[in-house]
C-alpha cells in the first residue's frame, strides 16, 4: 500500500512538473529555443509573491493577479531585448545569453534575499497541509490536487487557444515558418513576443505552486530548469499533453526512488530521463535503419 | 586548381613564427618559476594555468565544435574524484592526477555516443543533467562521505614548498600539453572537419566528413581537459567536496572566459582565461555583485560581441599569432576564377547556420 501511495503522490507531483515544463516546451515549439533562464524566472515569480504576502499581506492567490501580468510584461520585454537578438546569432547564442541571464537573476535574488529558504506555505493557511484521506495509507493533498487540476486546465487552455483563436493560429503559423507569415501580414516579432509573454505567465503560475508546496532560495532556479526540461523531453518536446505525461512519469519515478533511498529521489528521476532519451534515440536509429532497408528492397 | 604564380597559400606569417618562438620562450621561463617566485605567486599562476586548460578545452567543444555544454563540471568533478580514489588506492599523487584524467576521458567515450545525438539547447541541459547525476552518484561513495567530502591526504608526503612547486609544474606541464595537442588537432583534418560540422552539419556530412567520429574526438578531448583541470584543482585545494566540484559555476566561468576572450579563436580562449584571472583577483572579494557582473558581461558579449575581444582584434588588425587555417595571398578582387578566401581562419565562430 505504501507503493500505491507513492505512485499517487508521484502522479500529483507530476502535475507541478507539467506546469513548469509547459512554458519551456511552448517556447521551444514556437521559437525553437530553449530558455536556460526558465527556472530562475519561476523563482523570480515565487519571490515576488513572497514579498507581496510578507510585506503587504496579500494572499499568494491574490498576489497572482499582480504577478502574472508583470510576468507577461517581463516575457514581452525579454523577447524584444534579449531573445530576439540572440536568435539572429545562430544556434549557440540563445543558449549562452539565457545562461548568462540566469546567472544574473540568481545572484540578484541572492543579493536581495540572501541565503534563507522561503516558502509561501505560511500564507495559504490550511491549504498547505489539508488532505483527503482515501484509505489508511493513501491520502491526497488538497494543494497537490489543485496543482494537478491547474496543470490540466493550463495545458487544455493552451491547446484550445492555439487551435481556436486568431492569435493562437498566428503563433502556430509563425512556429512553422517565421519568414513566410510576414507575407500574409503577420508580424513574426510581435507574435513571438506574445508567445514569450504567455510562456512567462505559465512560469509565474509554476513559481506560485513551487513556493506553496516547497521551499525555495535564490539558487533554486537551476534544479527547476532541469525538472522542467526532463518532463518536457520525457513527454516529447513540443507536445502539450506529452508534457503532462512527461511530468507524471518524472514525478512517479522520483517518488518511487525516494521510497528506495533518501538520495534516490533525484537519482531515479535523472536515470529515467536518460533512459527515455536513450530509448528514443535508439528507436530513431532503428527506424532510420528500417526505412533504409525498406527503400532498398522497394 | 591552376598554379597561378601570383597566388600563394600561406599558413605561417613572420608574426606568427615570432609568436610561437615567444610562447616557447615564455613557457621555458615559466618552468623555472618555482626557483624565483614565492609560494603565493606560484599558487596564483597554478590557478591561471588551470583556467587556461578549462577555457581552451571548453572553447574546443563550443567554439570549434558548436557544442555548448552546461555540464562540463561533470568531468571536472569526476576527474577530482578519480584522483582521490587512485591516490587512496596507494598510487603516487601526481601520477593519480594524470591517470584520473585519462580514465575520465575513457568514461566520456561511451557517454558521448548518446549525448552527441542531442542538439543545441538539448545538449546543453542534457550535459547538466549528467553532471547532477554524477554528483549524486559520487555522494553515494562511502569514501567521500556525502557532502562532507574527503581530502587528498597523500599530498602530506610532500612538504609545503615541494607541494607548491610540484602542483605548479603539474599545471604548467598539463597546460602546455593541452595547448600543443589542441593546436595540432585543430590544424589537422579533424580541425577543418569539426569547423565544417559546426557551420553546417548536413553539408559537412555530404562532403564526406565523418560527423559522429569527429565530434566524438572533440568531446573526449574536452572531457579530458575538464577532468585534468579538476584533478589539478584538487591538488591545490586538497579537500574534495562534491558540491564545490560539481557546481555549475565552473561552466559559468568557462563560458565567461571564452565569450569575453573570443569564442572559436585559439588565442581568444587563452586571453579570456587571463582576463578572468585578473577580474577574479580584483573583484572576486566583492561577492555576489561580482557574479552578477560576470553573468551580465557574458550576456552582453554573447549579444553584441559574439567573437569576443580577440575575434574583434583579429578582424580589425588581421592579427593571427597562432594560425590554424590558411590564408590565400595575391588574389585580385575581380578574378572570378579564384577560390574565395574562406580558407582563412575563423569563418563564423559562433553562428552555426540556422
Amino acid at each position: 500500500m505504501i507503493w500505491v501511495n507513492q505512485i499517487v503522490q508521484g502522479i500529483l507531483l507530476g502535475g507541478y512538473y507539467a506546469v513548469i515544463a509547459c512554458g519551456l516546451s511552448f517556447m521551444f515549439s514556437v521559437m525553437r529555443m530553449i530558455n536556460l533562464a526558465h527556472g530562475s524566472l519561476a523563482i523570480v515569480a515565487a519571490f515576488a509573491l513572497f514579498v507581496l504576502a510578507d510585506q503587504y499581506g496579500l494572499n499568494p492567490f491574490t498576489g497572482l493577479i499582480l504577478v502574472l501580468p508583470a510576468m507577461a510584461a517581463l516575457g514581452w520585454v525579454l523577447q524584444r531585448t534579449i531573445l530576439e537578438r540572440s536568435q539572429r546569432g545562430g544556434m549557440l547564442v540563445p543558449i549562452l545569453s539565457t545562461f548568462g541571464l540566469s546567472i544574473v537573476l540568481d545572484n540578484l535574488l541572492f543579493e536581495r534575499f540572501g541565503a534563507d529558504t522561503r516558502s509561501l506555505a505560511p500564507f495559504i493557511d490550511e491549504l498547505s497541509y489539508d488532505s483527503w484521506t482515501i484509505t489508511d495509507d493513501i491520502y491526497i493533498g488538497k494543494l497537490a490536487a489543485l496543482t494537478f487540476v491547474t496543470a490540466v486546465v493550463i495545458l487544455g487552455g493552451l491547446q484550445l487557444f492555439l487551435t481556436k483563436t486568431q492569435l493562437g493560429r498566428a503563433i502556430r503559423a509563425t512556429a512553422e515558418d517565421p519568414d513566410t507569415v510576414g507575407l500574409i501580414g503577420i508580424n513574426a516579432k510581435r507574435i513571438n513576443a506574445a508567445a514569450a509573454a504567455i510562456a512567462l505567465v505559465t512560469v509565474g503560475i509554476a513559481g506560485a505552486f513551487l513556493g506553496m508546496r516547497a521551499t525555495f532560495d535564490a539558487y533554486a532556479g537551476g534544479p527547476q530548469l532541469i525538472f522542467a526540461f526532463e518532463a518536457a523531453v520525457i513527454g516529447g518536446a513540443g507536445s502539450l499533453w506529452g508534457t503532462l505525461i512527461g511530468g507524471v512519469v518524472l514525478g512517479v519515478a522520483q517518488s518511487l526512488g525516494a521510497q528506495i533511498n533518501p538520495q534516490g529521489f533525484l537519482i531515479t528521476g535523472h536515470a529515467v530521463f536518460l533512459a527515455v532519451l536513450f530509448g528514443r534515440l535508439q528507436s530513431e536509429a532503428i527506424g532510420t535503419k528500417f526505412r533504409k532497408i525498406v527503400r532498398r528492397s522497394a | 586548381m591552376s598554379r597561378d604564380p601570383a597566388i600563394r597559400v600561406e599558413r605561417w606569417t613572420p608574426l606568427s613564427r615570432l609568436s610561437i618562438l615567444g610562447a616557447t620562450l615564455l613557457l621555458v621561463m615559466l618552468a623555472a618559476g618555482p626557483f624565483f617566485f614565492g609560494n603565493n605567486a606560484i599558487d596564483k599562476l597554478t590557478t591561471l594555468f588551470i583556467y587556461v586548460i578549462l577555457a581552451v578545452t571548453w572553447n574546443a567543444l563550443a567554439g570549434y565544435g558548436g557544442l555548448v555544454s552546461v555540464g562540463q563540471q561533470a568531468f571536472f568533478g569526476l576527474g577530482a574524484y578519480a584522483a582521490v580514489r587512485l591516490a587512496d588506492a596507494g598510487l603516487n599523487v601526481y601520477v593519480s592526477l594524470v591517470l584520473a584524467a585519462v580514465i575520465i576521458a575513457a568514461v566520456s567515450l561511451p557517454i558521448s555516443s548518446f549525448m552527441l545525438r542531442l542538439k543545441g539547447g538539448e545538449f546543453a541541459i542534457g550535459m547538466w543533467v549528467l553532471a547532477e547525476l554524477c554528483h549524486l552518484l559520487v555522494n553515494l561513495d562511502s569514501l567521500v562521505q556525502g557532502e562532507t567530502g574527503t581530502s587528498l591526504i597523500a599530498l602530506n608526503a610532500y612538504d609545503a614548498d615541494q607541494r607548491h612547486a610540484f602542483n605548479y609544474w603539474a599545471a604548467l606541464g598539463s597546460m602546455t600539453a593541452i595547448l600543443v595537442i589542441l593546436f595540432v588537432l585543430l590544424r589537422s583534418r579533424i580541425g577543418s572537419a569539426i569547423q565544417a560540422i559546426r557551420d553546417n552539419e548536413e553539408a559537412a556530412a555530404a562532403l564526406g566528413v565523418r560527423v559522429m567520429a569527429t565530434k566524438r574526438i572533440i568531446y573526449v578531448f574536452a572531457a579530458f581537459g575538464a577532468a585534468l583541470a579538476g584533478a589539478l584543482w584538487l591538488s591545490t585545494a586538497i579537500t574534495f567536496q562534491p558540491k564545490t566540484y560539481f557546481g555549475v559555476q565552473w561552466t559559468a566561468y568557462m563560458i565567461f572566459m571564452v565569450l569575453v576572450g573570443g569564442l572559436g579563436t585559439f588565442e581568444g580562449a587563452i586571453l579570456g582565461a587571463l582576463i578572468f584571472f585578473l577580474i577574479e583577483a580584483w573583484f572576486g572579494g566583492s561577492g555576489v555583485w561580482y557574479l552578477v557582473g560576470l553573468g551580465a558581461t557574458a550576456l552582453l558579449f554573447s549579444l553584441f560581441v559574439p567573437r569576443g575581444i580577440w575575434g574583434w582584434l583579429e578582424r580589425r588588425f588581421g592579427l593571427s599569432l597562432l594560425p590554424l587555417g590558411y590564408r590565400i595571398l595575391g588574389i585580385e578582387p575581380t578574378a572570378g576564377t579564384s577560390p574565395p578566401d574562406d580558407g582563412e581562419r575563423g569563418a563564423t565562430p559562433s553562428a552555426g547556420t540556422p
